[in-house]
């Protein structure tokens, strides 16, 4: 038995049958169990792997749960102030035309704090990838109330449910900066089925190839759980993200080659 | 010779920076500043040296393009005025402890709040003793004329990447709204992108297969870590004492009596010691110019000789400390500051001296 | 050699543009200046100032309290600028528009009525030239070939055409001066 399951038998070529990205660290995440970050970190370095351009990529990272994307991606990367990765992303990229250059940023930190960086790096239409995890919460300090959580959805700093006529309505911001024309593709998709995930794939070499081609900002939103803070098992919170999030935050393409998509009907 | 012109404080300043090789330029207009971004969009020098000019939609945004921009090595600045550069600091903390390189110009301008828009040095603390959170510091220099506005943007890019650290210009809205006769520098040409890969082996601009992944960041969540990094600002800080103290001493040498003022104030004192002296008031002036590292001993070698020293500022009191701090207390030491956009003139400035200091 | 000038009147009138003109001239001939101009609001529309320093040494103070010459162009700058004049110095004014004139008597005062000489020989644009010819008649610290190439710096490109014009205006100014107080 011992032998059958030595190190180097698995490690034969023949046997491997999965292989995280080289482009990820060696070291494991400091993201709670069930999370939807790592998944959404290895698609993106698996898309960068790909096209073998993780020596031309720069990355951002945010203020929030994925503060230390950085310790897990083997890609240079810079951490921003919270809120402000539009605006690094925005100076590297004009500094280093020929290179490509990504933020990865939470909610609170791009629909909150970030909001004017945000539709700004959009409406100039930087020719730069966001990727937007969306779990309706501020994760990193606790499970507070961000502009995306649900109405009636609870939180440390709404514990009696997000109260609309006080507490504001969930913004759709991913909507809203599809609206801008410097923003060419916009998209909205999960990672918690492994169909999704590779939905999720897809749209990140596409948002990467179109960047080579200076099309404007592409923007990828991922709507993603938050067990810990949602207060569920992760199979709980993948299932309430379908029945709950899903509904409002409408997963699909919202903008392609620089053109809105119809929708037939939005469940508000 | 370089190149003579007549030029604004403000022209002088954008003219330097792309003279200087600089890559970027980030900035918000606010008056009385606002001619450092007109003139470089004026002068396009994205197609004269190559260099990036980008109307950012606040200084929170300029001050992070700032960030992002030396973050990737390259050579970047901003300029602003005081309510701008309140709104920078946050930015240029982050920096400081990310130990990025860049250039933060300053025409200050009256306050508190909105203030006026005419010119101050009411942001002396606030550049020189941090300014945002956290234990930092920046260099700062503080030109009196045209011809030094140009200068210090390439002394201060130079220092900038010599100590990886922010450094900040401190003027004034007078200097930066007056011309003056200009010597400009030669063109430095922009560094290539791989001379910038080979000078800046700790910027984020790529990582080849041949190194380990670049981090720009401030953020060390173990106390220890972020206790070494501390302390090697502070060892940083300790250094540019040692080796980067810039000063002038007019008419020193007889002085009986003492000005210390920098920036505009010092050039209103330099009137002032005309006017004085055809009184028969032997009175002297020290003008630091980094306001930080403070020239601590070169002032108080000067100031104890002296029966008297008069702090001349823009301001309610500021540089004072500075100068108390290092003088001691055997000499008299008094402030005279004009607020809120006015401008001491030089005679006022002899009848404080006469006042405060001779008959007081 | 040092002067210290303050040039004021209405913004429109080409008080800065006067003043940037002659430090230009200044530095073309090697001189040290210094051009410091009142700004804000009170460009638009108000009045107008620049203080001017042209010297052979190292300019001290921009800002000054006192000056060698002040030239005049409307009734607050009157009111403001007269009793800065140093002992012995000059005043140049244009009576145009003025409802009190100068009183002092340790000081030399010269009128000039360049608005009016201005606006007939179809100047009026360029009527500060006139006035700056004036001065120079006074004070002839910058030599005209040098003026002709502070013309050159201080004009963008495309009115390099009006610089005959410009030159026109200070030879004019320079007969229009008319004595009012001169100190014996």
């Amino acid at each position: 038995m011992e032998d059958k399951f030595a190190k180097t038998e698995i490690h034969k070529p023949e046997n491997i049958v999965y292989k995280k990205s080289d482009l990820m660290v060696d070291r494991p995440l400091s993201y709670c169990p069930g999370c939807g970050h790592g998944t959404a970190h290895r698609m993106l370095m698996e898309v960068l792997e790909e096209m073998n351009i993780q020596d031309k990529t720069i990355g951002v990272s945010p203020v929030g749960c994925s503060v230390l994307a950085y310790d897990f991606l083997n890609i240079d990367m810079l951490g921003a102030a919270h809120g402000r990765a539009p605006a690094l992303a925005t100076a590297i990229k004009r500094l280093w035309p020929d290179h490509f250059v990504f933020t990865y940023q939470g909610d609170g930190d791009l629909a909150a704090i970030g909001t004017a960086e945000t539709i700004h790096a959009c409406n100039r239409g930087e020719n730069i990838t966001i990727i937007f995890i969306n779990n309706g919460i501020y994760g990193m300090t606790g499970g507070q109330m961000a502009p995306t959580t649900l109405p009636g959805m609870r939180s440390s700093t709404s514990p009696y449910g997000r109260d609309v006529p006080t507490m504001g309505h969930p913004l759709k911001i991913t909507e809203l900066v599809a609206q801008l024309p410097g923003v060419y593709y916009v998209t909205r998709q999960s990672v918690h089925t492994p169909n999704n995930v590779r939905k999720t794939k897809k749209a990140m070499r596409k948002a990467f190839e179109l960047q080579k081609e200076n099309r404007g900002v592409c923007f990828i939103e991922i709507v993603s759980n938050c067990n810990s803070g949602w207060k569920m098992t992760p199979v709980q919170s993948n299932k309430w993200m379908e029945e709950n999030m899903f509904p409002f935050y409408q997963l699909g393409d919202i903008k392609v080659d620089g053109k809105l998509i119809e929708k037939k009907e939005t469940v508000e | 010779m370089g190149e003579l012109r007549l030029m604004k404080g403000n022209e002088a300043v954008a003219e330097a920076a792309i003279r200087a090789g600089c890559d970027g330029y980030f900035g918000y207009p606010i008056t009385p500043q606002s001619e450092v971004m007109e003139y470089l969009m004026a002068e396009k020098p994205f197609e004269r040296t190559g260099m990036v000019v980008l109307q950012a939609e606040s200084e929170v945004a300029a001050i992070n393009m700032l960030y992002g921009g030396a973050g990737t090595g390259k050579m970047v600045m901003t300029s602003s005025s005081s309510p701008g550069i309140s709104l920078m600091q946050e930015g240029i903390s982050y920096m400081a402890g990310a130990e990025l390189p860049a250039l933060i110009v300053n025409i200050v301008r009256g306050g508190p709040g909105l203030g006026t828009i005419q010119p101050s040095q009411a942001d002396y603390f606030q550049a020189v003793k941090g300014g945002g959170h956290g234990d930092y510091k920046m260099l700062v220099l503080a030109p009196a004329s045209v011809q030094e506005m140009c200068d210090h943007v390439k002394l201060g890019f130079d220092k900038a990447y010599q100590y990886r650290t922010p450094v900040m210009i401190l003027s004034d809205g007078a200097i930066g709204q007056m011309m003056e006769k200009v010597v400009l520098f030669d063109q430095i040409p922009r560094r290539t992108d791989a001379e910038v890969i080979e000078q800046c082996p700790w910027a984020s601009n790529g990582r080849p297969a041949t190194r380990d992944h670049n981090i720009i960041t401030s953020l060390d969540l173990d106390p220890a870590g972020q206790e070494r990094v501390n302390l090697k600002l502070q060892a940083k800080y300790k250094l540019m004492e040692q080796n980067e103290v810039l000063y002038e001493e007019i008419q020193c040498e007889d002085a009986e009596y003492l000005f210390v003022a920098f920036g505009l104030s010092a050039r209103i004192c330099q009137k002032a010691i005309d006017l004085a002296r055809a009184k028969g008031i032997k009175v002297g002036l020290f003008r630091p110019i980094t306001l930080f590292p403070f020239p601590v001993i070169e002032v108080s070698n000067v100031g104890n000789h002296v029966k008297g020293i008069l702090v001349v500022e823009m301001n309610a009191g500021q540089m004072i400390e500075d100068v108390k701090l290092s003088v001691g207390c055997k000499v008299k030491i008094e402030h005279f500051g004009r607020f809120g956009g006015i401008i001491p003139s030089p005679d006022e400035v002899v009848r404080a001296l006469e006042q405060q200091i001779i008959g007081g | 050699m040092t002067e210290e000038i303050i040039i004021a009147g209405f913004g429109g009138q080409g008080v800065l543009s006067m003043g940037k003109i002659l430090a230009y001239s200044g530095v073309m001939q090697n001189k040290e200046v210094s051009w410091m101009p009142s700004y804000g609001p009170e460009m638009r529309g108000g009045t107008a100032n620049v203080t001017v320093i042209i010297s052979d040494e190292r300019i001290s103070s921009p800002i000054l309290n006192a000056f060698d010459t002040a030239i005049i162009l409307n009734q607050q700058s009157m009111d403001k600028f007269e009793k800065s004049v140093k002992p012995g110095g000059l005043l140049i004014y244009d009576p145009n528009g003025l409802t009190r004139f100068p009183e002092r008597t340790d000081i030399n005062i010269y009128s000039i009525e360049a608005a009016d000489e201005a606006a007939r020989q179809g100047l009026s644009k360029i009527f500060n030239m006139v006035v700056l010819g004036g001065f120079l008649k006074l004070k002839p610290l910058v030599a005209p070939e040098f003026i002709h190439k502070g013309l050159q710096k201080s004009l963008p490109a495309r009115h390099h055409a009006l610089i005959p014009e410009n030159e026109k205006a200070i030879e004019i100014g320079k007969g229009l001066l008319k004595p009012v107080h001169v100190l014996a």
